[in-house]
């Protein structure tokens, strides 16, 4: 018998919510890899197109798991996407910030903030390389890629103005 | 002060679950392009639920532990000060009204999102949201790349997720006590 598609997301954003390190940004190379190759729930264009619309939209973007599991089961599956994305890790945040006064000064502490750091880079440059594969098909996405890259970094313009330039390009037909 | 010393241990002040809701629901539907500045405007400077040292300090718990930052924050301050309830009604403060609005651009995508007009914008939209992740990678990077062993964190876990595709999952249950080992080994 063929499982559940969305018994089977819940169960792969519950164990990625608890490695997450660092946020969504963090996880979209795995939800990509099992959105797109594993379970063939949609195209590499169509990812990339939800993640642009998560983007675009107001909140936090930990959204975009509700859009995957729209595309699968509609609201209620948008639903249960976010509630397995963020569960675990909310539990663990109620938790651990009851106890943490217990740990404030332990040394460990500021070990652990250094030792994640560091992934969680390495994995947010993972998911900016794994959506610019996607979406990247032609030199004007290149171009805008490497543009908003450009911009964010080299000034302190609000990242809205680079998707506001993106769309306008497009609808006027550059792409 | 006390408030400097035990920021999350003081006996919080009474605020009902209806004004942890809408301060988060304030917040989900300001944050355009990243919502954690305008959590620390309406906690901090609009409604003085927290100092500003308290604010940090919460701030940075949550960036330790996994899952989204802000949902982290909004269920800690909720905790903090009607414990399970609160919890409750700050997260699904914050998600209600982007839920709301990213599905019904979802739906609409479906409906729309294959008309030939609308085609080059989101393949540009696609490209741009690419640029703003790896921006946010590079802008997070600055702050550590003098410390080589974190350089060589950060590029071993490059290499996994994004050139070999390995499974996430275990690549950070592999790397995380690596790094915690390397790190204290080093004193970094």
């Amino acid at each position: 018998m063929k499982p559940d598609p969305l018994a089977d997301l819940a169960l792969h954003f519950v164990l990625l919510s608890l490695v997450a390190v660092g946020g969504a940004n963090a996880v979209v190379p795995e939800m990509h890899r099992l959105a797109v190759d594993v379970k063939g729930w949609m195209t590499d264009r169509e990812f990339a197109d939800l993640f642009a619309i998560a983007n675009a939209a107001p909140g936090p973007n930990v959204l975009i798991v509700s859009l995957i599991g729209f595309k699968l089961a509609g609201v209620s599956g948008g639903l249960v996407a976010i509630a397995a994305m963020c569960g675990p890790s909310s539990i663990l945040a109620y938790s651990v910030t009851r106890l943490w006064q217990r740990f404030r000064d332990a040394p460990w502490r500021k070990l652990v903030q250094h030792a994640l750091a560091p992934i969680t880079i390495g994995l947010v440059l993972s998911s900016g390389w794994v959506l610019a594969n996607a979406a990247d098909v032609s030199s004007t996405g290149v171009a805008l890629t490497i543009g908003t890259v450009v911009l964010l970094t080299g000034t302190k313009l609000n990242p809205l103005w680079s998707l506001a330039i993106a769309a306008g390009l497009g609808l006027v037909g550059i792409s | 002060m006390i408030t400097l010393d035990d920021p999350l241990d003081l006996p919080p002040k009474p605020i009902p679950l209806s004004a942890l809701f809408m301060g988060f629901l304030g917040i989900g539907l300001r944050g355009f392009g990243g919502v954690l500045p305008w959590a620390r405007r309406m906690i901090v400077e609009e409604r003085h639920w927290l100092s500003d040292a308290e604010f940090t300090e919460l701030l940075s718990i949550c960036q330790i532990l996994p899952g989204p930052n802000i949902a982290n924050v909004s269920v800690a301050l909720g905790a903090r000060y009607r414990g399970i309830p609160g919890a409750i009604a700050c997260f699904s403060g914050l998600m209600t009204m982007p839920l709301v609005i990213v599905l019904t651009l979802g739906a609409l995508y479906e409906r729309y999102g294959q008309l030939p007009a609308l085609d080059p914008v989101f393949h540009n939209l696609g490209a741009a949201a690419a640029g703003l992740v790896a921006a946010t990678g590079l802008k997070m990077a600055a702050a550590h790349w003098r410390r080589p062993l974190a350089v060589l964190i950060a590029a071993l876990a490059f290499v996994a997720v994004a050139l070999l595709q390995w499974p996430l999952i275990l690549v950070v249950l592999g790397l995380a006590p690596l790094s915690f080992i390397l790190h204290r080994q080093l004193r970094q």
